[in-house]
């Protein structure tokens, strides 16, 4: 038997069908899951994929974090069930409080899109475990508010307790604090970062790189030998 | 009715490139003398009935809450007017 990975679609998620076909290639079955349904389907890890969910108003993530689903995602979360926030995913995991700190404009205040390196620093997450600690990666990173900001205690904390999963490399590309492109719980089974593994899964599209197909198969082994 | 309003502001030590825009393109537009802008939000809330003590407290909850990110931003909430 396989692992069941859901994807949420929001009003305004854009990559939840890659998302989904990122999770199938690793070998899960996939399942859509709904904003306004509660119902998490019975799946064992979720994935909150990118895009504008609510066009961002008020502030990316602000208003996903009330919907239906997010309360039942909350609770799993803190009872254990693996999460992944990619980008807007990351950003409502912010705003949800599952992860500190927050997501604010680029500070160059344009809308960024490029091939961007990263390098995994912690590689014993529920969805890093396929990596190297250290490994040099790199996936697309498209966004407007992927400026990660804390305070200077939280940052401190983080660095302390090794939560900061994935850091920029070569460039910063939006102000991040100390180049953080990605942190993870405490407990390591909720990982928030702001480009895109989803889109680097398969040698015929993008680079041609399938760097991202790892956090997929990361949590498939966890979740098939748990 | 009552008007209350809610400021959200980013908090003093994070950075505001969208205001250090503003604030960039103003002598370019001929107004000189301004040091310094912070762009914020305002919130205008037509509240039903009379914004008592209870009212003000729901409406401070909701401002924690929802209407400002206690990690980025401050918000102050004032009665503007009542009818």
């Amino acid at each position: 038997m396989t692992a069941r990975i859901g994807v949420v679609t929001f009003p305004g998620t854009l990559d939840d069908q890659d998302a989904l076909r990122a999770a199938r290639l690793a070998g899960a079955e996939a399942v859509s899951l709904w904003h306004r349904d509660k119902d998490l389907k019975q799946v064992d890890a979720v994935v909150l994929a990118g895009g504008f969910s609510y066009g961002d108003y008020l502030r990316a993530g602000a208003i996903s974090r009330f919907s239906p689903v997010m309360e039942t995602i909350i609770e799993q979360a803190k009872a254990g069930m693996p999460v992944l926030g990619i980008c807007n995913g990351f950003q409502i995991l912010t705003e949800a409080h599952l992860l500190p700190g927050a997501m604010l404009r680029n500070n160059h205040l344009h809308f960024i899109c490029r091939d961007q390196k990263l390098r995994v620093e912690n590689a014993g997450t529920a969805w890093t475990s396929d990596y190297e600690q250290g490994e040099e990666i790199q996936v697309p990173l498209k966004n407007m508010d992927g400026r990660y900001v804390a305070d200077e205690r939280v940052l401190d904390e983080l660095e302390a307790e090794g939560r900061v999963a994935f850091r920029y490399l070569d460039m910063n590309p939006n102000g991040s604090l100390r180049d953080i492109a990605g942190i993870t719980n405490e407990a390591g089974n909720v990982v928030g970062l702001m480009p895109h593994p989803e889109h680097a899964v398969e040698p015929l599209v993008g680079t041609g790189r399938t760097d991202g197909l790892g956090f997929f198969t990361s949590i498939l082994k966890k979740l098939v030998t748990a | 009715m009552a008007r209350v309003v809610v400021d959200v502001m980013l908090k003093p030590e994070i950075l505001d490139p969208q205001g250090q825009a503003v604030q960039r393109a103003l002598p370019r537009l001929g107004f000189d003398g301004i040091a310094d802008v912070r762009q914020g939000k305002r919130f205008e809330l037509e509240v039903d009935g009379d914004v008592d003590e209870a009212a003000l407290a729901r409406i401070h909850e909701m401002a924690e809450t929802f209407l400002a990110n206690t990690v980025i931003e401050d918000f102050v909430v004032k009665v503007e007017e009542s009818k």
